[in-house]
């Protein structure tokens, strides 16, 4: 069964739709990539699974509706979301933020335990744990904000544009890590992105969205493959 | 403490007469004489220092109260002194009816922490995503309610409100401090103290923190904005009802009791910076000790334009520098 099923999402920002129906599958254990240009409604997608924003259609998470249907329900379910400009509560420290992404979890041993794997992962965070979150740099503030989902412990994780104004070689290191986080904590991830070559070098799959709807989906290989795809949607 | 007190004699004044009936003494020599008055000023400065700090921490509490709301909120409470001055009430009906006084006090407390809780899940909770303005006009109403509603359970006339702490004076060196000036300004520095710790070594605490500052990004994280309110309501309800405790021995309860301290409190807050604890705890302190100060050495000011120098305070503030001295600035992009 799949771990997290949308059928026919839609959502709209006062008189206008933005997602036109979208109806896709995450499969557990998977990385899955939603690609597409500015516009398209990658955060509005996020901000709908998540229950952020009023939708009408289904989100199943492990085969069930979210109860409560809010992001304060959903993060108690064990999604983890990483939102559009990383969600770095820049007035507290860098423990601080890693803190409160334990906030769900009741067990402190545990929870130090996680708060371990995760420096070991960042090394650069245990560093620098007294700092004000706010003064990390762009790529330090995408691990924090990685790091911090992770404490929450997450079945499934959503990360909406971990490369966005970053360097590509943090890019690179970022999307290393999570391949990583992947197969070692066994966390799915569903992961949207501008940068199709280098999602799609992670995702076993993926779906283009354009302007709300889903244009092409498929296995990564199969749209990497595909010329016609490549040229008109994913622009390489 | 002298001017929360309803005394018509000007502390300056007596300090004056005691002053010259002292100078009155035979002195070995002029030198003697004015070291002695130099000394003197200085216990009197002493005096009036700890008086005032005493009057600035009661300030302090029902600042940090309207801190902690707006915090979270970003509108004051103007029912926070109310609500300080029911519990009051309720504190007064507990000893009235022989409950022991630190007691009756932590029942109180209790009560307007859950009370708190309750009010803003059930008026304020409907109303959360309403515009500001309208929230202002609930915590008015709100004012009007309790205040109306002290008055007919209660009535309106003074009643004495016993003292937690002994009527002895403690001698320090020459100087010499109230008991009750010096006992309110431990209760409070233990509460602020308490506030403190809750706020940064636990993760409620913490999770309330995040949940003022960032309300999008901590529910993300699972943290539930409403719940987080409720709570903040209930220690605001429980700093209020400190300062109404402590305030309640000096001035005599009743109904409009908190009125003019509400608006010290305001004054505190702005002066801090409206949205932060520090400041408000600073600026309760900071104008406690200037208005005793003023008051007693400043003839023109004496007891009856305290208020006046609070709101000018206010204006002061707002337009030289509207973040007091430890708030944040607030920049809107246009």
């Amino acid at each position: 069964m799949a771990l997290l099923e949308l059928d026919d999402l839609r959502a709209r920002y006062g008189e206008t739709d933005v997602l036109h129906g979208i109806t896709l599958s995450v499969e557990p254990g998977a990385i899955v990539a939603i690609l597409g240009a500015n516009g398209a409604g990658k955060t509005t997608t996020f901000r709908a699974i998540t229950g952020a924003i009023p939708t009408s259609g289904a989100v199943r998470f492990d085969g069930r509706p979210i109860k409560g249907n809010s992001p304060e329900a959903a993060a108690r379910l064990g999604i983890a979301h990483v939102p559009e400009g990383r969600g770095t509560l820049a007035a507290l420290t860098v423990r601080e933020n890693l803190a409160l992404g334990a906030f769900t979890q009741k067990d402190s041993k545990r929870t130090r335990a996680t708060y371990e794997r995760v420096v070991s992962y960042f090394p650069r965070l245990a560093e620098r744990c007294n700092q004000a979150a706010g003064t990390l740099s762009g790529g330090e503030q995408q691990m924090l904000a990685i790091g911090r989902a992770l404490m929450m412990e997450p079945r499934l994780m959503l990360l909406d544009e971990p490369s966005l104004g970053l360097a590509p070689l943090i890019v690179r290191e970022i999307f290393a890590l999570l391949e990583r986080i992947n197969k070692s904590d066994g966390v799915t991830i569903l992961v949207s992105e501008q940068n199709a070559k280098l999602a799609l070098a992670a995702a076993s799959h993926a779906y283009v969205l354009e302007t709300g709807r889903i244009a092409v989906s498929g296995p990564s290989a199969d749209l990497n493959r595909d010329d016609a795809v490549r040229k008109s949607y994913l622009g390489y | 403490m002298c001017f929360l007190q309803r005394s018509e004699a000007s502390p300056r004044r007596e300090a004056a007469g005691n002053r010259g009936a002292k100078d009155l003494r035979p002195s070995s020599g002029c030198a003697q004489a004015f070291f002695e008055r130099e000394e003197l000023h200085i216990q009197e400065l002493a005096q009036q220092v700890v008086s005032g700090l005493a009057t600035g921490s009661i300030f302090a509490s029902l600042a940090l109260a309207l801190v902690l709301i707006y915090r979270s909120m970003d509108v004051i409470n103007f029912a926070q002194g109310e609500l300080a001055m029911f519990t009051t009430f309720i504190a007064w009906q507990f000893t009235e009816q022989g409950m022991p006084l630190w007691a009756a006090f932590a029942a109180t407390m209790a009560i307007s922490f859950a009370g708190a809780v309750a009010l803003e899940r059930i008026v304020i909770r409907p109303i959360e995503r309403a515009p500001q303005l309208t929230i202002v006009i609930v915590t008015l109403g709100l004012l009007i309610i309790f205040n109306g509603l002290a008055g007919w359970i209660w009535g309106y006339e003074l009643k004495s409100f016993p003292s937690p702490f002994p009527t002895a004076p403690i001698h320090a060196g020459n100087v010499t401090f109230s008991s009750q000036d010096l006992g309110v300004i431990g209760v409070t520095l233990a509460a602020l103290l308490l506030i403190y710790l809750f706020f940064s070594r636990t993760k409620l605490g913490l999770a309330m923190r995040a949940a003022a500052l960032y309300p999008a990004e901590s529910r993300v994280l699972g943290i539930p904005q409403g719940w987080m309110l409720a709570l903040g309501w209930g220690l605001a309800a429980v700093m209020g009802t400190l300062s109404g405790l402590m305030v309640a021995p000096i001035v005599f309860l009743d109904p409009n009791m908190m009125q003019s301290i509400v608006v010290y409190a305001f004054a505190a807050a702005v002066l801090g910076g409206i949205d932060s604890p520090v400041g408000a705890v600073v600026g309760g302190l900071v104008l406690g000790v200037t208005l005793n100060l003023l008051g007693t050495y400043v003839d023109f000011i004496g007891t009856d334009l305290r208020l006046p120098v609070a709101f000018a305070i206010i204006v002061g503030v707002l337009v030289v520098r509207p973040s007091g001295m430890f708030g944040h600035r607030r920049l809107t992009r246009v």
